[in-house]
């Protein structure tokens, strides 16, 4: 079962700082997602979820254990692998993070370039009719600046989601936002990766959110403390 | 991956900004424009009269080294070079300094005198292509009778407005020279320089009128002029045959010693020679070279500053965006590539507008004090290189902060 997890981790400890200052983050953590799945991980601040997530994505280099992503193996991989990885990951942050000088439609580009085989025309198309999909088709050609924040966290679902990522990374991604919004974006979000297939790994400390799962898991002082089915 | 043009995007969001770093820039270009033009106008202002006498091959001492510091040499020589084949006819001229007394002196505190830079020339040579002194050349035939230089400092006084108002039937405006009483006979326009503030021309009898202590026999230049067809060079290797040793600059090329060397007491050179000898001496014997580049250099230092301090903030305002880029995969190189690309648009962008204010301020200075500038090819295209390397420079600095981008560092 474990060779067709998407994700696989066995036994990762992480670390920061060096020396007497070296403070152990991550301890054994063991847990694998499927394609598909929609898993959210919990847990109090400072846990080490944002750490996990990072070295999922391949942000930050693996130190101890063995993490599969993708099938490939990210313990000790040069620089190079982990940047052309990153192109397959689909990452949703808590602030948006986009590029306040291109619009809308721009910002979703910038994610279709990385695959530079898509003509020019073609990634425009792409970009206008994911921005649809995501319920802003009017607002294409937008700055970040003249959209509310649960629009500019679409535009970023879009950029996350429009080159069909397999993995999509989210950092809690409702923090920012009002209750009705921080809902649709959730929503929107579960629906188009359900579509392409894609597991979603989702940070966050939102109750409001927790039933689109398939899976719950709890992080608790750098340990996966739990592993419930969640109920609905 | 470069069909969203980012670096120009993110340039433009920032209005403000982008016209205080094209300002910026403009000012580094007109400050390295003007530095530039004003030493090349001055270098050019220097060899003004040497550009205007119409000869082939110069004579001087060997130990002259510019026109303020001309020692004089045997006339025997230019005769003699008379017997050369090849040369169809021969001019002295004699130069010196005399103290010139202001006509139209208003009483203190201003001098009276002021010295002035006295050229002696046969009347009968056609030499000078100078306005005003081939309409005139006869005039000086007369004892005591001279050519004002109209462009000559102010100091000198009115001489040209008052002599332009002369009736035919008004006594000449007369003064002195050397307290030698002469009198004012035409006008002629050459130009103030570094050495000289004023200009007059005379006969060479009038010239040893003036200075009557000056041996006759001893001349400053030797003008000499080639038979139509005559070949240059080959003219010029006969000329080695005058009495004496024959020498060469040891640190001038072969080709270069070709038109400019020394037999015996005299240093034979072409006109190019000619005028480089007088301009290498402003250039590398006095500080004006080295203060004029100084001033280049720290317009460029100071346009390089600038862009770095606009390229950083630049790059610290978007470093979020950044690292997020590089978190969707994009590689350091792409985001290096928009800080370069930013350098360059600025430089180009700043480039324009310098350029086109240096053009009117080269007019406004060329009017203000007569010194010959003007915006020349080279020197366009060397402070556009110079504003592109300065653009790069502080590019190169300002991309270690995009480096610092950590995309770890936005979860």
């Amino acid at each position: 079962m474990a060779n067709d997890s998407i994700i696989d981790i066995q036994a990762v400890n992480h670390y920061y700082g060096s020396g007497r200052l070296r403070k152990q983050i991550l301890f054994e953590v063991t847990t694998s997602i499927e394609p598909g799945e929609v898993v959210i991980m919990t847990g109090p601040s400072g846990s080490g979820k944002t750490t996990l997530l990072t070295l999922i994505g391949a942000l930050r280099s693996t130190q101890e254990g063995s993490m599969r992503v993708l099938g490939q193996e990210l313990l000790n991989a040069p620089e190079r692998e982990l940047v052309e990885l990153r192109r397959n990951i689909g990452y949703i942050f808590q602030a948006h993070n986009l590029l306040n000088s291109l619009s809308a439609r721009q910002n979703v580009q910038m994610s279709i370039e990385l695959h530079s085989d898509i003509p020019k025309v073609r990634s425009r198309e792409m970009a206008e009719s994911m921005l649809s999909a995501v319920g802003l088709g009017e607002w294409v050609n937008q700055y970040p600046s003249e959209l509310s924040g649960g629009q500019k966290q679409r535009v970023a679902i879009a950029r996350a989601l429009v080159c069909n990522p397999k993995i999509v990374l989210a950092d809690e991604p409702t923090a920012a936002l009002d209750k009705k919004s921080g809902r649709d974006v959730v929503e929107i979000m579960q629906n188009l990766a359900k579509k392409q297939g894609a597991a979603i790994l989702l940070v966050t400390h939102d109750n409001r959110i927790l039933d689109i799962a398939d899976r719950i898991i709890n992080m608790e002082d750098g340990r996966l403390t739990s592993l419930e089915v969640s109920p609905a | 991956m470069f069909s969203i043009p980012l670096a120009w995007l993110q340039l433009k969001r920032e209005k403000v900004r982008l016209l205080v770093a094209l300002a910026g820039i403009g000012f580094a270009v007109i400050l390295m424009f003007l530095q530039l033009g004003f030493q090349d106008a001055l270098f050019e202002s220097a060899i003004t009269l040497h550009r205007n006498i119409e000869g082939d091959i110069f004579l001087i001492s060997p130990q002259s080294t510019s026109l303020i510091a001309m020692k004089s040499f045997p006339e025997r020589r230019l005769y003699q070079s008379l017997g050369f084949a090849g040369v169809k006819s021969i001019s002295p001229i004699y130069i010196g300094f005399g103290i010139w007394k202001n006509p139209f002196w208003q009483g203190p505190p201003a001098p009276q005198t002021r010295s002035i830079l006295v050229i002696g020339t046969n009347p009968g040579d056609d030499i000078f292509a100078v306005p005003g002194v081939p309409e005139n050349r006869s005039k000086i035939r007369l004892t005591d009778v001279v050519l004002f230089d109209s462009a000559s400092r102010l100091e000198f006084g009115p001489v040209s407005e008052k002599f332009k108002a002369l009736s035919p039937s008004d006594p000449a405006i007369r003064t002195e020279v050397e307290s030698r009483r002469i009198e004012i006979g035409g006008l002629f326009r050459l130009g103030a320089s570094f050495g000289a503030d004023g200009n007059l021309i005379t006969s060479d009898l009038n010239f040893q009128r003036i200075f009557p202590s000056r041996d006759p026999s001893l001349i400053d230049v030797g003008v000499i002029k080639l038979e139509p067809g005559a070949n240059l060079e080959a003219t010029l290797e006969r000329f080695k045959n005058l009495p004496g040793e024959r020498r060469v600059d040891p640190n001038k090329k072969p080709e270069e010693t070709k038109e400019d060397f020394i037999v015996g007491d005299v240093r034979v050179m072409s006109k190019a020679a000619f005028v480089a000898f007088e301009q290498n001496y402003w250039k590398d014997s006095t500080a004006i070279g080295f203060i004029f580049t100084l001033g280049a250099a720290i317009g460029f230092v100071v346009g390089t500053v600038i862009v770095y301090q606009i390229l950083y903030t630049d790059v610290a305002d978007h470093l979020a965006e950044y690292a997020t880029l590089k978190a969707m995969g994009y590689k350091n190189r792409y985001l290096l590539s928009v800080v370069f690309q930013e350098a360059l648009i600025l430089s180009v962008m700043g480039y324009i507008p310098g350029y086109i204010l240096c053009v009117g301020l080269y007019n406004l200075t060329r009017n203000a004090t007569s010194l010959p500038l003007a915006m020349t090819l080279s020197r366009g295209i060397l402070v556009l290189c110079l504003t592109i390397l300065m653009c790069v420079i502080s590019g190169a600095i300002a991309v270690r902060k995009v480096q610092q981008a950590d995309p770890a560092d936005i979860f």
